[in-house]
Order: structure tokens, then C-alpha cells, then sequence
């Protein structure tokens, strides 16, 4: 770190984190200007999280690797629906039929994701465009699979709920049923679920005791004034949500209104940002690091770069398929053609809002990111409304800010990538 | 038609790539069945040649950046948008029939050397992943121009809604007298159901000439030294990023003429979300003419819009007859444009990967 003078600081420190500060305006602005109250904000926000979370995590490891954002999780989502109709089909439902839609998708993301890895190591350097034009030509597949095989190629059943009155294809939207009724809506969710305000309790304490034994053992670490400042701040601020759990669940305030925290889906992926980080400890993310600094540099030193490019994408397709089923278990309804079209965009924009680039993505940024994200797109309606009085306005808005981010986000990290190597030339 | 070419059939194949090899072989095919199945060959040719002409503007837009070195201008839609503003500025003005078709030419044109001058900067800056960057520069654009669409105050009430703001989704052209305004000059028929729209096919050849000219000229024969080998033309001494903008512009400036020649064809102008995905059908139309993501001529953009738009005409009217109640017309355009679009990309060359 170079030395900087401190109102340089403050520039360039603005600069770096431009995108978040604009989506945290952004959020005080809507919460400022328009009816909605904080706590439906909050469990809009809490929701989507939940929903949400596992498809961001998804994109680390590809990005470590060096394959960039990996548009081609779509492909994933596509495998975790491919699931779910397939459960559906049968008529299975419950904890046991969302276990099954989980175990059909394994098999078919590998196979999709083996092969988007080999699509990718033909097209390096090309990934970013590959994968969004692989997500458009694998739909066009997905399509021709669930609009001609499923009725023209294989005769199915013309009576079946899923299936139209011609008996050729699936119908443009499946009901996934109550899960308590044997569908699959809440299967996951609705195992154990704890209110708002004793989750935040719930996890704060955990923090405050992480950071508690972080500072009682790694005295070394503490001897940095600026780790030990840090370290003070996070557990005020522990203590300082614990006081404000304790007081809404005393008054009985709004933020006890906010939705239930649904306990195993959170432990779900909370588990996937922990595999994410052993990984990257292992052997296997360590071929990830070194062939995402520099592949040639990788190869002289015996790595096998395209079989490790291609279990990066293997891994990503894998998790993006499971969080695509999570995903529709809670939103209860497949949009069999639609649903998961965005997916990638969404996903990349979260992670980009985070902090995250081509080159660097960590769980705490996919988390930052995926909460600034979609407050700015729970907000950007209700400001359209309030302060325009056209909604409509805002849902355009939102779009050109998806866009907008992914566009800036590379092109930024693409223009400093290119003035760095023309000064060290 | 191969019975014309002296050269022996290895030299087709080595000439035509692989490619514009399977869809002309599709296009024959699908022509071929459509033909048992009882369906006029004439009709389908005839909707053929009024789609490529329709599109051929978009896509001779490719050959510019692609000649550049930036790649096929995945960023079609700002050109496009720049089009549309010029006709909706048209129609606000009252303009009407040959004027409205002049003003809006050049007015977008005008537009689109200021945009694409600065798309052409933006492009120089993020060397090395233009056609990831362009293809969302093109989605923002397009999203931002949403926003526009809707609190635009236009009062022609051709364009707006009823009640409420903003302007419709598609906006009729028959009502300022411009529909098929092109395509009507100096048409004729042959047989009964051929149609030749004259004046809209002799719009575009004289594009595609006056482009065929341009990369004769110095500043495109700089153009295509750029695309070739950077340090060569630099050696040579041109200015890389001066040919970069250059060519950035004039593909923008085809661009928005492009979907003026297509809004009148159609009739209809079509704002919002429409211009979103029209880049990857130009770009697969003249990566199947014969084009790499790296080289292009003006023969690709003719055989390419031909080959692609025939197939795409083609192929519903035909798929609806052999499998009653499926749709397999969007499937088979999804699977093409962009099996061709990842065909050509395994084609890149590798960046200098330090």
C-alpha cells in the first residue's frame, strides 16, 4: 500500500465502492420517500436472501479460477427445474421429493457443466460472452425438450395435470403444491422455522462469541491497532442488534412482524459459503488459484489447467442447480419457460454490487452484494410510484441498473486491467 | 446452383465454412419439404427476400467492426436506438411519407456518429473483452431508452397512449403514410405469390456498395490492417485506436438506417424491449454467411442475411405442417443463432495471455 494523502483517500476510496454507495442511496431514498414500511422491506429483503443466496455462491469458484462470471449457471437452474418437473411428474412432494429433485439434478448439471467447462477452454478469454450465449443455446435445448420430446419423441399421458390437453409438452407453469399437502412449496423452508428478531439475537451472539475467542487466542492478529479497533467495532455492533432483538420481542414493535427465518434453508447455505471457503484451502483450490493468477504459469507447473477450468464449472453448475430448487421450493409456482432465464443476470449483478470482479469474488461480497441488490430491486417500483407516480418507471430503472452494473463492472475492470499492463510495459 | 461454380466440390467447402454449409443445406431441405407438404416455394422465397431485406442494413453493420478487430458489433441496439429516436422525432414533427423516410435517415445517422464516436471510445478503453462489454452496453442502452419512451413528452397522438404518458409499444406507420414505403417503390410480381420489393433490395445494395467502396478507400484498407494485426498496422504507422472509432461509427450510423428500412418494411415501429436481442440475429446472419469473428466481406452479409433470414421465414410454416401443434420454429432460431455465435467463438484467437 502505497501512501496516500488522506482527502486522496477519500476520493478513491469512493471510486472503489461507487456501486454500493449508489445502491445504498438508492435503498434510503425509497425507504424515505415511499409508504412502504421498514419491516415489509425487510422481510421482502430477508426473503429474496433466502431465496436467492446459494445461486450468488455458486458464481465464486469459476471466478477464482479465473473463468470470470459464469453466465452459465443458467444451465444449472436448468438442471435444478429439470428436477423438480421430474418429481412433479410423479407426483412426489415433501422433504423427500425436494431430496429426490436435488439427487436427479446432480447427475445432469455435472453432465451440463462438463460440458460448458470444455465450451469454455475452446473459448478462452471469451468466457463472459460464451456463457451468455451458451445460457440462450441451452434454452433453445431445454426448450425442444420440454415442447416436442415430452409428447411428440415420448408419448405422455394427455389427462396428467403438468401436461396440456394435446398431450404434447409441458404447460408454461407448473403448480408445485403445499408441501404439508405432499408438493413442494416450503419443502425446505418450512422444516424449522424461528421468528426474525430471535434469529437476529441468534446470530449476533454467535459473531460476538466468534470474535470474542478471535481475540482472546490470536493475540499476534490484536497487536495491529487497526484489526483490534475492528474487532471492538463488530462486537458493539453485536450487542448493539442483541439490544434491539431484546427490545422489539419486549414491545412487541414491527420488527416482530418481519417473516420467519427458515432455519435449514439458511443452514444450507450457510454450509455452501463454508464448502466454498474448505475448498479453496485444499489442494483442488489451490490448482483454482494458480490457474486463475496465470495459466501458462500453471501448466509448467504440472497442473492440469482445462481439467481443473472444467470442476470449477462443474461445482458452480452443481450448486446453481441446487439453488434454483431452492429458489422455486419457496416461490411455489415453475415458470417452466421463464423462470430460469434471469437467473445468471440476477446472480452476476448481485455479486458485482458486492464488491466482486472478473478476477476476485469472496462469500462476504456475494453476501453484500446480494442484499444491496435486491433492496435496490424491492425499492425501485415503490420510488417509480412515489416519486414519479408511474411503477412502471421504476421496474425500467431497475432493469437498466441490472445491465448497467454487469457493463460497468467489467468494462472498469477490463480498462484498469489494460492500463496496468501498459505501464508496466 | 452448384452446377455454376467451375471449382470442384472440396473447393466449395473450402471456400464456404462450415457453417453456411449445414443451413444451406437446411434452408434446401426445409424448402424441399415445404414443397411436398403442398406449400408455395414462391411465397416462402418471396417473405425470404423481403426479410433480408429487411435486416441486410443491421447486419452489413457487423462488417465495419468486425474488420476492425473489435468483433461483431454485439452493441447493435445503440445504433438502433439511435434510429428510433430519429423516427419518433420524425413523426412529432409531422413529417410525412419520402420526408418522414429522409429526416429520419439522416437525423438518426447524425445521432449515431455522435454515440458511436463515443461507443467507439468506450471500446478502445476496454480492449481485449469488446464483445462482452458490447453486448451490455446494448442491454443498458436499451433499457435506459425504456425509461425514455416513457416520460418522452411527444403530444403526436400517432405515438402516445390514449390515456396515461409515454409512447406506445408499437407505433402504426400507415398513419404518416410510410409503411412499406420502400418496399412499394418500383415492386413487381412474378408468378402469383412472388413479390419483389425494389426499391427496398436496391436501398440495401447501394449500401452494401457504397461499404464494398469504403474498404477500398485508405482509411478502410487502415481499417481492415487494423483488425488483422495490431502491432503490423502500428509498425506501419496508422492509428489503431483512431481506425477502432472509425469503424464504430459507421457500424452504429448502419445501424440506425438499418431499422429504418425495417420499420417501414414492417409497418410498424417497434420501441422498448424490441431492439434488445436484434444483435445476435444480425451477428449469427453474417457469421453463417461465412464470417469470423475476425474477418468479414461483403459477400458474407449478402449469402448470410439470405441464408438466415430464408431459413427463419421458412421454417414455421413449414414445422407447424409436419408437427401440428408444436412450435419448433423459436426452438430451431434459439439453437442456430447461437450455436453459430459459439461456433464462431471457439474460433477466436487467444489474447496475448501473459
Amino acid at each position: 500500500m502505497e501512501q496516500r494523502t488522506p482527502g486522496k483517500g477519500i476520493l478513491s476510496w469512493i471510486a472503489d465502492n461507487l456501486v454500493v454507495l449508489i445502491f445504498l442511496a438508492f435503498t434510503i431514498i425509497g425507504l424515505a420517500f415511499s409508504e412502504v414500511s421498514f419491516s415489509w422491506f425487510l422481510s421482502e429483503l430477508t426473503g429474496r436472501l433466502y431465496r436467492n443466496g446459494l445461486l450468488v455462491i455458486s458464481l465464486i469458484i469459476p471466478v477464482v479460477a479465473g473463468l470470470g462470471l459464469n453466465f452459465g449457471i443458467v444451465i444449472g437452474a436448468m438442471a435444478g427445474q429439470i428436477g423438480v418437473i421430474f418429481v412433479r411428474f410423479f407426483g412426489l412432494g415433501g422433504i423427500g421429493g425436494l431430496l429426490l429433485a436435488m439427487l436427479v439434478a446432480v447427475p445432469l448439471s455435472i453432465l451440463f457443466g462438463w460440458m460448458t467447462g470444455i465450451l469454455y477452454n475452446k473459448t478462452r478469454g471469451q468466457e463472459t460472452i460464451a456463457g451468455l450465449i451458451v445460457g440462450y443455446f441451452a434454452n433453445g435445448l431445454y426448450y425442444f425438450l420440454f415442447l416436442f420430446v415430452m409428447g411428440v419423441v415420448i408419448k405422455m399421458p394427455a389427462g396428467h395435470p403438468m401436461i396440456g390437453q394435446t398431450g404434447i409438452g409441458v404447460r408454461n407453469t407448473v403448480d408445485l403444491g403445499m408441501a404439508d399437502q405432499g408438493g413442494l412449496k416450503y419443502a425446505l423452508d418450512n422444516i424449522i422455522k424461528i421468528p426474525f428478531c430471535q434469529a437476529l439475537i441468534l446470530i449476533a451472539a454467535i459473531i460476538l462469541i466468534l470474535q470474542a475467542l478471535r481475540f482472546v487466542r490470536k493475540k499476534q492478529e490484536m497487536k495491529v491497532k487497526k484489526n483490534r479497533i475492528l474487532t471492538f467495532v463488530n462486537m458493539a455492533l453485536c450487542v448493539a442488534v442483541i439490544a434491539v432483538g431484546a427490545v422489539s420481542i419486549a414491545t412487541k414493535n414491527s420488527l416482530t412482524t418481519v417473516v420467519k427465518v427458515p432455519v435449514v434453508t439458511v443452514l444450507l447455505i450457510v454450509a455452501a459459503c463454508v464448502f466454498t471457503e474448505l475448498i479453496l484451502k485444499t489442494k483442488l483450490g489451490q490448482d483454482f488459484k494458480s490457474v486463475g493468477q496465470s495459466q501458462s504459469i500453471s501448466e509448467v507447473s504440472g497442473i492440469n489447467v482445462d481439467r481443473t477450468r472444467i470442476i470449477a464449472v462443474i461445482i458452480s453448475t452443481v450448486l446453481a442447480s441446487w439453488g434454483q430448487i431452492i429458489f422455486l421450493q419457496n416461490v411455489g409456482t415453475l415458470n417452466v419457460y421463464n423462470a430460469h432465464t434471469q437467473v445468471g443476470m440476477f446472480a452476476v449483478a448481485s455479486i458485482l454490487v458486492g464488491g466482486a470482479s472478473t478476477a476476485k469474488a469472496t462469500v462476504r461480497q456475494a453476501f453484500v452484494g446480494t442484499i444491496l441488490f435486491n433492496a435496490m430491486f424491492i425499492m425501485s417500483p415503490e420510488i417509480g410510484q412515489a416519486v414519479f407516480g408511474q411503477a412502471l418507471l421504476g421496474e425500467y430503472f431497475r432493469t437498466f441498473m441490472v445491465y448497467g452494473v454487469i457493463g460497468f463492472a467489467l468494462g472498469l475492470y477490463t480498462w484498469k486491467a489494460n492500463r496496468k499492463s501498459r505501464l508496466t510495459i | 446452383m452448384n452446377e455454376n461454380k467451375k471449382s470442384p466440390w472440396s473447393l466449395l467447402v473450402d471456400k464456404l465454412s462450415f457453417p453456411t454449409l449445414i443451413i444451406a443445406a437446411l434452408f434446401a431441405l426445409i424448402l424441399v419439404i415445404g414443397h411436398i407438404m403442398g406449400l408455395s416455394v414462391a411465397t416462402l422465397l418471396s417473405d425470404t427476400v423481403k426479410r433480408s431485406g429487411m435486416w441486410g442494413i443491421m447486419v452489413l453493420a457487423m462488417l465495419p467492426s468486425i474488420q476492425s478487430g473489435t468483433g461483431p458489433n454485439f452493441a447493435l441496439p445503440v445504433g438502433v436506438e439511435c434510429g428510433l429516436f430519429a423516427i419518433t422525432i420524425a413523426i412529432e414533427f409531422g413529417f410525412t411519407g419520402w420526408s418522414w423516410f429522409v429526416v429520419s435517415i439522416l437525423l438518426g445517422s447524425a445521432l449515431a456518429i455522435v454515440v458511436g464516436f463515443l461507443y467507439g471510445k468506450l471500446l478502445n478503453a476496454v480492449k481485449g473483452s469488446e464483445m462482452a462489454i458490447a453486448t451490455y452496453t446494448g442491454f443498458s442502452i436499451t433499457a435506459f431508452m425504456c425509461i425514455l419512451w416513457l416520460v418522452v413528452p411527444f403530444r403526436s397522438p400517432n405515438m402516445g397512449w390514449f390515456i396515461g404518458q409515454g409512447l406506445r409499444e408499437t407505433i402504426q406507420l400507415d398513419v404518416v403514410e410510410a409503411d412499406k414505403l420502400l418496399n412499394e417503390l418500383w415492386d413487381f410480381q412474378i408468378g402469383k405469390d412472388f413479390i419483389f420489393p425494389t426499391g427496398m433490395i436496391l436501398f440495401c445494395v447501394v449500401c452494401c456498395v457504397v461499404v464494398w467502396l469504403f474498404f477500398r478507400s485508405k482509411a478502410g484498407v487502415a481499417i481492415s490492417a487494423v483488425g488483422s494485426s495490431n502491432s503490423f498496422a502500428e509498425a506501419s504507422g496508422l492509428n489503431i485506436y483512431r481506425s477502432r472509432v472509425l469503424a464504430n461509427v459507421i457500424s452504429t450510423v448502419l445501424g440506425a438506417i438499418g431499422i429504418v428500412v425495417y420499420s417501414q418494411s414492417y409497418g410498424y415501429v417497434q420501441l422498448y424491449n424490441a431492439p434488445l436481442t436484434m444483435a445476435f440475429t444480425a451477428v449469427a446472419a453474417i457469421l453463417i454467411g461465412g464470417a469470423s469473428a475476425a474477418r468479414a466481406k461483403v459477400f458474407h452479409v449478402i449469402l448470410g442475411v439470405f441464408l438466415f433470414q430464408g431459413l427463419m421465414t421458412s421454417a414455421p410454416p413449414v414445422a407447424n405442417k409436419v408437427f401440428a401443434g408444436t412450435d419448433l420454429s423459436d426452438i430451431l432460431r434459439m439453437v442456430i443463432q447461437n450455436g453459430v455465435i459459439l461456433y464462431a467463438l471457439t474460433k477466436v484467437k487467444k489474447g496475448g495471455e501473459q
